[in-house]
């Protein structure tokens, strides 16, 4: 059957719109830089050059963009069905520290058995918490939006009053932490790269969650609450349960990234943790559109730019805030492309 | 302010289309200056186009309207209110956390920027010691209770010196002695010669007890009316539903079976959380058509939400083959039950998702495609299957899309209900529970889909068919009830129905 031309359209601008967005983003920017009296130019080719120009600082890209892809799925999972969770954050940091407590009191289980314990402690704390947030909005109406980000306030404080109380070591003297962990807890580097073996774990993520929602009936489920959910309830199907769950998947992922973080870069946990990768995450999903597939290039694309955060406060003398106002920009640019769907005829633009 | 006396409005053929549809068909009504004029219809009948049309919402396709017998251009509400026209609505439009006194202020145009208030109360007390009734001037509104805000809703008006008031329904949200209290007031307003009211109602009590003139509406004509006095309810149950003929669509065959929906004892909370829903009984067989007639808002939703499992219910059981139905979708296909609500683009699709998709909602997680009523579920997503499916069911229920791609929300309403359909109707089918499945159809749809319905009762299926359309009623049943109140208030058998007694149970008058 030929493909109708709305088909099309749907399938141009699930990529024009986007890519889009965060050109007119980028040229906000760049208006941006020229009034505080920088080059553009100068500005983008650094962050080419310090995020993607040479092996190392692809290197560096990457080892950043392992958290990114599962603090982004924390954001896609619940929105494809039709829930904006944005504490993520939240998961992370606990899962962090439900990472880092398994390794301090659970020692000697040998390399395999003890990741895999703190990845499932990670995991199971991570998944109550956002879990929590899908069983409030369909139990009592929370709104999800609200309640994640307040939760992530609050896990956050867990988390300092955790490690600087109960799981401080006592040696940690400057900044509070866990006790470190023992060698063979660490994630180490995949052969050949200095990259950790977070960013293939990530990836993974990011291909079985794709399967997930697009491939298995449940995940059809879910769509079809996102869709519509008096449709879902009207085809008797558990809307609660499919809510609750998702969002503990998404939660589950979040937590992971705690404890990667935990394992294969500070060793312990302690207050690096919090470290913004919730919100990037936010960034991520809504530029890929909530397509589990798009996250990964997206949040390598994210990656390079936080990366070039040092070299443009060393070259150009702006503050490493400068990124952040970068991806505000580019994130009020989406939400407003956002209102555009199905309201542009680019196939009938493209033929003309 | 435009003085002190009651003024009359005519409307002198009054036509108002949209696209090809005729909603207000040549109506002349004449509401003379004191009178309190009803004015009645179904459902559709056009009664809120003409008091749009009077009110400046609308601009009529031809005719005029004469406002104190002189010929009057109303182009925006703006207009019609400085004309002293002014329209009380169902629902409220004052601002809850604001106080009498401050609603009636700043509802005035010449409010000034800086308000003296001292000035305005005095203003509002010498304004209130002219009305027969007052209010609490300094409680915030949404204390007062939905007597009391209606009140001070045509206070409001009485203040913006408004001498010609349209009431659209205004009782629909009071309680009969509050409903009493309030046209009582209005009734002596207008005996005194200081207003002229034209209230759009459904109840017939409430218009023989306080209306002096009715006009009646029916598919947009205007079709009788006259003094009150002189016209009986069963009059005007007549003239609203005007000499319907039972026209029979499809053959009818086979026979009535089984009970298979049963509802004993079911009592719930309505939308608003004030009233109750209570359902005492309600039987449907194998192989009959129940029709549930009765004026929208008397319980007809959430009775649909009782039975789909949406709304909870404070006692009672629905059970379908004496089996306690809980709206699993096990249940539903274990018992072969299938909903087809209301707007089913916003009730029954994911708009944004394709047609194939939403034609695979009930049967996208069923390992065996031939056997739709299997048990057993799949993990894996068939989406070649759910293709093929799309294109059978497209081509049999003849769904005119560009494409089993597009999304289901670009399909025309027709084509909506029509997936709809195919998607619920495609396998046998033991209980269908049906909202007004035709509302704002064409005509050759209307025909497809009832049916379709038909075929699906004839083929042994119970129907329940809950329509706003009492020509649909009387057209599909087997078996009539007319909900009102959030109760039934009447069941016939079809074979002996008489329509001006159910139009009476309709209206609310036993």
């Amino acid at each position: 059957m030929a493909r109708a031309p709305d088909a099309l359209d749907r399938r141009i601008e699930a990529f024009a719109l986007p890519l889009g967005a965060l050109a007119v983003g980028l040229a906000v920017f760049a208006l941006f830089l020229m009034m505080v009296g920088k080059s553009p130019a100068e500005f983008y080719g650094l962050v080419f050059k310090a995020g993607f120009g040479t092996a190392f600082s692809w290197e560096n890209t990457l080892a950043r963009a392992a958290p990114l892809l599962l603090a982004a799925l924390c954001v896609a999972i619940p929105a494809r069905l039709g829930l904006v969770v944005i504490g993520g954050e939240g998961a992370i940091v606990l899962g962090g520290v439900a990472a880092g407590a398994f390794g301090m009191h659970v020692t000697g289980l040998g390399s395999t058995l003890g990741i895999l314990g703190m990845a499932v402690s990670a995991i199971c704390v991570g998944g109550l918490w956002i879990g929590m947030v899908g069983a409030l909005r369909y139990k009592r109406g929370v709104n999800e939006t609200i309640s994640s980000l307040l939760l992530a306030y609050i896990a956050i404080a867990l988390m300092n009053h955790l490690v600087e109380g109960p799981l401080r070591d006592p040696a940690s003297l400057n900044k509070p932490s866990t006790a470190p962990l023992e060698a063979a807890y660490r994630i180490g580097d995949i052969p050949g790269w200095d990259i950790h073996w977070g960013l293939v774990i990530g990836i993974l993520a990011c291909i079985f969650s794709f399967v997930l929602i697009e491939r298995t009936t449940w995940g059809f489920s879910a769509r079809i609450v996102g869709g519509n959910i008096r449709a879902a309830q009207i085809q008797g199907l558990p809307v609660g349960w499919l809510m609750a769950g998702f969002c503990a998947l998404a939660g589950g992922f979040a937590g992971l990234a705690g404890m990667i973080e935990v394992s294969a870069v500070h060793g312990s946990a302690n207050g690096s943790l919090a470290g913004g990768y919730g919100y990037t995450g936010i960034l991520i999903a809504f530029l890929a559109r909530h397509n589990m597939l798009a996250i990964i290039p997206v949040a390598v694309l994210l990656a390079g730019f936080e990366a070039s955060s040092g070299l443009i406060q060393r070259r150009m003398d702006l503050p490493d805030a400068t990124i952040l106002v970068l991806q505000g920009i580019v994130f009020i640019s989406i939400l407003i492309s956002e209102t555009f769907t199905g309201r542009l005829n680019l196939s009938r633009l493209w033929r003309s | 302010m435009t003085g002190t006396k009651a003024i009359g409005v005519e409307t002198l053929h009054m036509t108002k289309r949209f696209g090809d549809f005729t909603a207000l068909d040549d109506v002349s009504i004449k509401v003379a200056p004191g009178s309190f004029h009803a004015l009645l219809g179904e459902n559709g009948a056009g009664k809120s186009t003409l008091v749009k049309c009077m009110m400046g919402f609308y601009q009529p396709t031809s005719g005029q309207m004469l406002v104190d017998d002189r010929e009057a251009e109303i182009r925006n509400p703006r207009e019609a209110h400085a004309s002293g026209l002014g329209m009380v609505y169902q629902h409220f439009t004052l601002v809850p956390s604001l106080t009498a006194a401050e609603n009636l202020v700043i509802a005035r145009e010449d409010t000034p920027s800086v308000i003296d208030w001292k000035k305005e109360r005095e203003r509002l007390q010498a304004f209130l010691e002219t009305m027969p009734f007052g209010v609490a001037l300094d409680q915030p509104v949404n204390r007062l209770s939905a007597g009391e805000k209606q009140k001070l809703e045509l206070l409001k008006q009485l203040y913006l010196g408004r001498r010609f008031l349209i009431l659209d329904e205004p009782t629909s949200v009071l309680t009969p002695s509050e409903a009493d209290e309030l046209l009582g007031m209005v009734r002596d307003l207008t005996r005194a010669g200081a207003l002229t009211c034209l209230m759009i109602s459904h109840k017939f009590r409430e218009v023989t007890a306080f209306a002096d003139a009715v006009s009646v509406l029916r598919r947009g004509a205007h079709v009788g009316g006259g003094r009150v006095s002189e016209l009986s309810h069963a009059d005007m149950a007549a003239m609203m539903i005007g000499d319907k003929t039972l026209t029979r669509s499809a053959a009818r065959s086979g026979q009535r079976g089984d009970v298979v929906l049963s509802l004993e004892g079911i009592s719930a909370a309505d939308r608003s959380g004030l009233k109750t829903i209570d359902v005492e009984s309600l039987r449907v067989a194998a192989g009959e058509v129940v029709g549930i007639a009765g004026v929208s808002g008397n319980g007809q939703m959430e009775l649909m939400e009782v039975l789909t499992g949406q709304r909870p219910v404070s006692r009672g059981s629905v059970s379908v083959k004496s089996v306690t139905f809980r709206g699993t979708r096990r249940q539903a296909r274990d018992l072969k039950v299938r909903f087809l609500p209301e707007e089913p683009l916003q009730n029954a699709c994911a708009g944004r998702m394709s047609v194939a998709e939403n034609l695979a909602f009930r049967s996208f997680d069923l390992k065996d495609k031939a056997n739709m009523n299997g048990k057993a579920t799949r993990t894996w997503l068939d989406r070649a299957a759910m293709r093929r499916l799309a294109v059978n069911l497209v081509d049999a229920f003849k769904v005119k899309t560009a494409s089993i791609e597009s999304p289901i929300a670009s399909l025309s309403g027709g084509n909506v209900q029509r997936a709809v359909l195919a998607r619920e109707l495609s396998d046998e089918v033991d209980l269908l529970i049906i909202a007004n499945p035709c509302f704002g159809l064409d005509f050759s749809a209307v025909a497809d889909i009832r049916a379709r319905i038909m075929a699906a009762r004839n083929a042994g299926a119970a129907v329940l068919l809950i329509s706003e359309d009492l020509d649909e009623i009387l057209e599909l049943s087997d078996r009539v009830l007319v909900m009102s109140e959030g109760r039934i208030a009447y069941e016939t058998p079809i074979a002996t129905l008489d329509v001006g007694e159910l139009g009476r149970h309709m209206a609310g008058h036993a």
